[in-house]
C-alpha cells in the first residue's frame, strides 16, 4: 500500500514538474519575443504618403464607418495656389467655394484668401472621409502638401489592417508607436 | 485668368520632376504659416489595464469552475468579459489572434510583438496547464457569445463531432503558416464575431457572424468546438492538466443525471469491461494505426506540395506578379491600381519576377508542411480513437470541456453538497435494465 501510495506520489510529482517547466518555456518563449521589442517598441499602422496612389480604397475598406485614413496638409510645402488642384474640379466654372466647383465630396476642405494670389487650404477632419481626391489632385499638378494618413485617434490598430491588404501600392506597414506619423514636411518647418 | 495661364505653364514644366515645390512656397509679408497638427497615439495605458483584467478574470474563471462550483458565477463573468473585452475594447486584444503575432514574431525579427498580445497568448496557457480550459468558460469574449445564444443545443453524432473537430488543427496549421510567412492573419480576417464587438462589418461578415449565432443556438459553441485554433492548442494542454473540472464533487454514484447536461459533447461513459478476444482486435486495430500513421503523414507531405501555387495566391506580391506578367505579354487589356504603382515605383519587372518565384518555391514548401501537418492530425486521431482507457466514472472530456459548469447542477451529489436535498438515498435509482 505505501509502494503504491509513493508510486503515485511520484508521478504527481512528475507531472507537477514537468507542468512547471511547461509554463517556465512559454514564459520564456514570451521574455525572449519581448526582450526583442525593446529595440523598436510598440507598433503601428501607418501609411507612407510617397507610395500612396491615392486609389480611395482607404475610404472604403477601413473596419471602421468613418475610415481612421484622413487627409492631412503640410502647410510647409503648400504653393497657396489660387487654383489649387486639390481642391477645385478639373474644369472650375469659377474659383469659388461653390460646390460645384469643389473636388472633395464632403466639402471638408475650407479654402481662406491670405494675400493676392495666395490662398490658405484647412482640412475638416470631422468631415474627411480619406477618399483621396484632393491628394490625387495634388499630387498630380501641385506640391503634394495634400497626403493621407491614418490618424491614431481613430485607429483602431487591428492586428491585420483591412485597408493595408486592400493597398494596391503596399503602403501600409507598421511603424514604431513613438513615431507614429509620416508626414511631409519641409528642412527647417513644422 | 493670368494664375490660370501660369498654373498651365508650370504643369508643362514640371510634369516630370517629383511632385514636391513645384511651386516654391510664398513669402507672406504678415502671415503665419500654420503647423501640421496631427492627433497624438495614445500610448500603452490600456496595456496594464487590459493584462489586469486578464489575469483577475482567468483566476475568477479557475475559482469560480474548480472551488466555487457556480455555474451562475461563471455565466456572470463570462458576461461581464464579453462586454469589456468584446464591446468595450472591441474584441482586438484576444489570445485567438495572438497565436499570428507570436508565429510571425518568431520567424520575423524586424515584426515587434505587443507586450499585450503576448501575455494574452501565454497567461491563457499557462492557467489551462494548471486549471483546464477556464479561459474558454468565462474569459473569451467568443466563447460568451456562444454560450449565452446556446439556447436548444442538440447532440451532434459522435463521428461528425470528432471529424469536425480536427478542422480547428487544419485551421491552426494554417493560421500559422500564413502568417509566419507575413501573408496574412486569416484567423483575424476570419474572425466572425469581432463585427459585432465593432458594430460595424461588412456584408460578408455581417452573413458569417448571423450564421454562427444561428447556428450556435442549435449546435453548442460551433466555433469554439471546430474552428477555434487557441481551443485546439488548448485542448492539449488540458489534458495534462493538474486540476480539472470534476461533475460530481466527490465520488460519482453513477446514477447517469448529467449524461445529457453537456450542450458540447464533453462528457464521456464509463467503459464496459472488454472481453479477452475483443480486447485482442483492439490491439491489433491500434497497431495498424500505428502502421498507417507514417503513410498518412506522407500521403499529406505530397498531395500538399501540389497546393503551394495555390496557396501563394494569398501572397499580394505573388498577385501583383502574375498580373503584370499578363500585362506584359498582352493577354489582358488595361492596367489595374496595383500594377499602376508597381510602376510607378520604377523598379524592373525581373525583380518582381524573382521575388514571386522565390515565394512560390517557399509556399510549395510550406503547403507540404500544412499537408504533412493535416496527416499529422489525422494519423493522430485515429490513434486516439484506437486506445482504450479504463473509467468508471462518467467524466469530462478534458480536451472537449470548456468548464461551463452546466453539469454540476444535475449531479445529485451537487445537491446534497448545495443542501438542497438531504441525501443521496431519496434520488430513486434508475431502472436495472437501463444500466
Amino acid at each position: 500500500m505505501t509502494d503504491g501510495k509513493q508510486n503515485v506520489d511520484r508521478r504527481a510529482f512528475l507531472g507537477d514538474t514537468l507542468r512547471v517547466a511547461g509554463a517556465l518555456g512559454f514564459v520564456g518563449i514570451a521574455g525572449f519575443l519581448a526582450g526583442r521589442k525593446s529595440r523598436g517598441g510598440e507598433l503601428v499602422w501607418q501609411l507612407d504618403p510617397h507610395k500612396c496612389i491615392a486609389c480611395g480604397n482607404c475610404a472604403t475598406h477601413c473596419v471602421l464607418d468613418e475610415s481612421a485614413v484622413k487627409c492631412v496638409h503640410s502647410f510647409s510645402i503648400c504653393g497657396y495656389c489660387e487654383l489649387c488642384t486639390g481642391y477645385f474640379e478639373p474644369a472650375p466654372i469659377s474659383l469659388t467655394s461653390g460646390a460645384e466647383n469643389q473636388l472633395c465630396p464632403t466639402g471638408a476642405i475650407q479654402r481662406q484668401w491670405i494675400e493676392d494670389p495666395y490662398h490658405e487650404y484647412k482640412i475638416d477632419q470631422s468631415l474627411c472621409i480619406g477618399c483621396g481626391k484632393c491628394v490625387k489632385g495634388c499630387n498630380a499638378f501641385g506640391n503634394g502638401s495634400l497626403y493621407l494618413q491614418v490618424c491614431h485617434d481613430r485607429c483602431r490598430n487591428c492586428n491585420e489592417c483591412a485597408i493595408a491588404i486592400a493597398c494596391p501600392s503596399e503602403a501600409f506597414s507598421r511603424v514604431p508607436g513613438s513615431d507614429p506619423y509620416l508626414l511631409k514636411r519641409r528642412e527647417g518647418h513644422a | 485668368m493670368r494664375h490660370c495661364a501660369c498654373f498651365v505653364f508650370f504643369c508643362l514644366a514640371s510634369a516630370a520632376c517629383l511632385a514636391e515645390e513645384r511651386f516654391p512656397p510664398p513669402d507672406f509679408t504678415d502671415h503665419q504659416v500654420p503647423q501640421t497638427i496631427v492627433a497624438s497615439h495614445h500610448g500603452p495605458a490600456w496595456l496594464y489595464v487590459d493584462l489586469a483584467v486578464l489575469t483577475a478574470a482567468l483566476s475568477a474563471a479557475s475559482y469560480f469552475a474548480l472551488a466555487r462550483r457556480s455555474r451562475r458565477a461563471l455565466l456572470l463573468l463570462s458576461i461581464g468579459s464579453l462586454a469589456w473585452l468584446g464591446f468595450v475594447r472591441e474584441g482586438c486584444i484576444c489570445p485567438i489572434g495572438a497565436i499570428q503575432n507570436v508565429s510571425l514574431a518568431l520567424c520575423d525579427s524586424s515584426y515587434t510583438i505587443p507586450v499585450t498580445a503576448l501575455a494574452f497568448f501565454v497567461l491563457p496557457l499557462i492557467f489551462t496547464l494548471f486549471f483546464g480550459r477556464t479561459f474558454c468558460a468565462a474569459v473569451c469574449p467568443l466563447g460568451a457569445m456562444q454560450e449565452l445564444v446556446a439556447i436548444r443545443p442538440v447532440k451532434v453524432p459522435g463521428w461528425l463531432d470528432q471529424a469536425l473537430g480536427l478542422l480547428a488543427y487544419v485551421y491552426l496549421g494554417a493560421g500559422v503558416l500564413f502568417a509566419s510567412t507575413g501573408t496574412a492573419f486569416l484567423i483575424c480576417r476570419y474572425d466572425p464575431f469581432v463585427g459585432f464587438f465593432r458594430r460595424s462589418m461588412g456584408v460578408n461578415m455581417a452573413v458569417l457572424g448571423g450564421a454562427f449565432l444561428l447556428l450556435g443556438t442549435v449546435v453548442g459553441r460551433p466555433y469554439c468546438r471546430y474552428l477555434c485554433p487557441y481551443g485546439a492548442i488548448l485542448g492539449l494542454l488540458s489534458k495534462v492538466s493538474k486540476w480539472h473540472v470534476k461533475i460530481p464533487p466527490d465520488e460519482c454514484i453513477q446514477c447517469r443525471l448529467c449524461e445529457d447536461a453537456c450542450p458540447y459533447g464533453a462528457i464521456v461513459e464509463p467503459t464496459i469491461a472488454q472481453p479477452a478476444t475483443e480486447r485482442k482486435g483492439a490491439r491489433r486495430r491500434l497497431l495498424a494505426m500505428l502502421a498507417i500513421a507514417p503513410l498518412l503523414i506522407a500521403a499529406g507531405w505530397g498531395l500538399g506540395s501540389m497546393t503551394g501555387v495555390a496557396l501563394a495566391q494569398l501572397h499580394p506580391r505573388v498577385r501583383l506578379a502574375e498580373r503584370m506578367r499578363l500585362e506584359e505579354t498582352g493577354k489582358v487589356e488595361g492596367t489595374i491600381d496595383a500594377s499602376d504603382a508597381f510602376r510607378r515605383t520604377g523598379r524592373p519587372t525581373e525583380e518582381l519576377y524573382h521575388e514571386a518565384l522565390q515565394r512560390l518555391q517557399q509556399f510549395r514548401w510550406f503547403g507540404s508542411a500544412l499537408g504533412g501537418w493535416i496527416g499529422l492530425v489525422l494519423a493522430a486521431k485515429l490513434i486516439h480513437l484506437s486506445l482504450r482507457r479504463r473509467r468508471t466514472d462518467y467524466e469530462p472530456d478534458r480536451a472537449g470541456c470548456v468548464s461551463c459548469g452546466r453539469c454540476f447542477w444535475y449531479c445529485p451529489k451537487e445537491q446534497v453538497r448545495l443542501g438542497e436535498i438531504g441525501s443521496i438515498s431519496l434520488i430513486p435509482s434508475p431502472p436495472a435494465g437501463e444500466r
